[in-house]
């Protein structure tokens, strides 16, 4: 969509161990502004942890993440919530608030930074409900939802603070084909309408294809390739290619 | 020899970051008390969990640790013809030690590993990363009301205790062992100090502070899923109850 787009999120050579376990190895991604960035790669590459690092929940070892031009990876707590407001997250699980009812899940960010009263609370978190496409919800509490329900209420939770940059992980894991399908659209339309920077990660291909404008595929710790995804679809990457049909035999290990 | 080392070596090392945490997380949870946003929902709710449905608990043990209390010192007592003292040794006893003590000892198991299983599941199931990507500090969302609503709490929980366990032995020195009542009565009264029951209030605030802390850090820095959650639980309870028992040693010493 947006070939010379300003850039949004820049990661720099970032890298990230867990005691021995040596995760990033150097990461390098430039994502542009309104552009649906997908990264994909196997279970435990570092794909969790390499969002984690740019929304700030992880602290990288050494390496840059810049967002609009402004390094993040040395701010304070302060400074870092600041940063935060211009994200929103969707989790694997949903990771709602269990003691809390659905419009105070959506309407926690603004319960938190805002002097909304809740009347008005409640209201804006119908109309994001109603943006993913449920209603008559509100009032339940996150244990009455099914899965699909439980991303979708965490997708408004995410799109409640009017996020510019939105942040998806595994945002089709654990669902049938159908639901997954369902929050693909969402997340199109959510490109479409609100102009929203999102990164995804996943392993599902037929997800990535449908969402991103780029792929990027990690393999053992660094970006080894991005493209569109026709060129992903044409890569001469025996690595990519493996992956993306799924075979058990090829140079990717399997541990 | 050196494998010998390497074992007090690792587990010093541990035992002094987990020390560290654990000041740590105290540290930030009073700074962030005095910090804005103030909230009052929270912590009342958390008063009512902790407080008012720790009562059923706090007055069965008061009361059958006084009336068992007042059978033992009357059984000693006996022997040399001083009986009529069961009544202030129960009054000392309770509201000195055993209230501040057995109410710590029950309310956090009761307390602290409900404590350490939320936050544990709030972390293992990512609610607690939720809470940054929404701008908003855990310790200030989670932690404070469970640490401001202990520290209000544990006292009162004491003051019934008192009341309870002074009963208890009344109950059974007047009604199964026979003792004058007036007796009794006036032996509670002429030797109880009001520094008595400070001095237990003051135990309760240090519990409490130290129930709270332990079983939010447990629960907070919980890892590795449901089974994960079960160990920062049985931990809550295990260390708060052994840091209540050291540190009432030490309280009591200063007071002395």
């Amino acid at each position: 969509m947006v070939e010379d787009g300003s850039v949004k999120i820049e990661v720099v050579d970032l890298h990230k161990s867990f005691g021995n376990n040596h995760v990033l190895r150097g990461v390098n991604l430039k994502v542009r502004d309104g552009e649906s960035m997908v990264v994909i790669g196997g279970s435990g590459v570092g794909k969790s942890v390499l969002i984690k690092c740019i929304i700030g929940l992880v602290r990288p070892d050494s390496g840059n993440i810049r967002v609009d031009g402004q390094e993040i990876t040395s701010l304070d707590e302060k400074s870092l919530n600041e940063i935060r407001k211009k994200f929103g997250m969707l989790f694997q699980a949903g990771a709602l608030f269990d003691s809390l009812s659905v419009w105070e899940n959506v309407g926690f960010g603004l319960k938190q930074h805002t002097s909304l009263g809740d009347g008005e609370i409640k209201a804006i978190a119908g109309e994001k409900l109603k943006l993913v496409g449920l209603r008559h919800v509100e009032d339940l509490m996150p244990s009455e939802l099914s899965g699909g329900m439980r991303k979708r209420v965490s997708l408004a939770r995410a799109l409640a603070m009017e996020p510019e940059i939105l942040l998806y992980d595994e945002p089709t894991t654990g669902l049938d084909p159908i639901m997954a399908d369902v929050i693909n659209d969402l997340i199109v339309q959510m490109r479409r309408k609100l102009r929203v920077t999102s990164i995804a990660i996943t392993h599902d291909m037929v997800s990535a294809y449908k969402i991103a404008d780029r792929i990027a595929m990690l393999y053992e710790g660094e970006i080894i390739e991005v493209g569109t995804p026709q060129q992903n679809k044409d890569s001469s990457n025996p690595i990519v290619q493996q992956f993306i049909q799924g075979r058990a035999e090829g140079p990717i290990k399997v541990r | 020899m050196n494998s010998v080392f390497d074992y007090i070596g690792v587990h010093l090392i541990r035992f002094l970051q987990e020390s560290g945490r654990i000041t740590m997380l105290f540290g930030q949870t009073v700074v962030w008390i005095f910090r804005p946003p103030f909230d009052v929902r929270e912590p009342l709710s958390q008063m009512e969990e902790i407080g008012v449905r720790s009562i059923p608990v706090v007055v069965i043990t008061a009361a059958f640790t006084g009336m068992v209390l007042a059978l033992q010192s009357f059984t000693g007592f006996k022997r040399f013809h001083a009986e009529t003292l069961v009544g202030t040794v129960v009054a000392l006893s309770v509201t000195r030690e055993l209230g501040p003590v057995l109410t710590g000892l029950m309310v956090s198991g009761r307390v602290g590993s409900a404590m350490a299983a939320e936050l544990g599941t709030m972390r293992v199931t990512e609610q607690i990363d939720a809470l940054y990507t929404l701008a908003t500090n855990p310790v200030k969302y989670l932690i404070v009301p469970r640490f401001l609503a202990s520290l209000v709490m544990f006292p009162i929980l004491v003051v019934f205790a008192d009341i309870i366990g002074i009963m208890g032995g009344y109950f059974v020195s007047v009604k199964i062992l026979g003792t004058n009542p007036t007796i009794y009565i006036r032996r509670t009264w002429d030797y109880l100090e009001l520094n008595d029951i400070y001095s237990g209030l003051l135990k309760a605030c240090v519990f409490g502070m130290i129930m709270a802390t332990i079983s939010c850090y447990q629960g907070f820095y919980t890892e590795g899923g449901a089974e994960g959650v079960g160990k920062a639980t049985t931990r809550a309870v295990v260390l708060s109850s052994l840091l209540i028992l050291i540190s009432n040693y030490f309280i009591t010493a200063l007071l002395f």
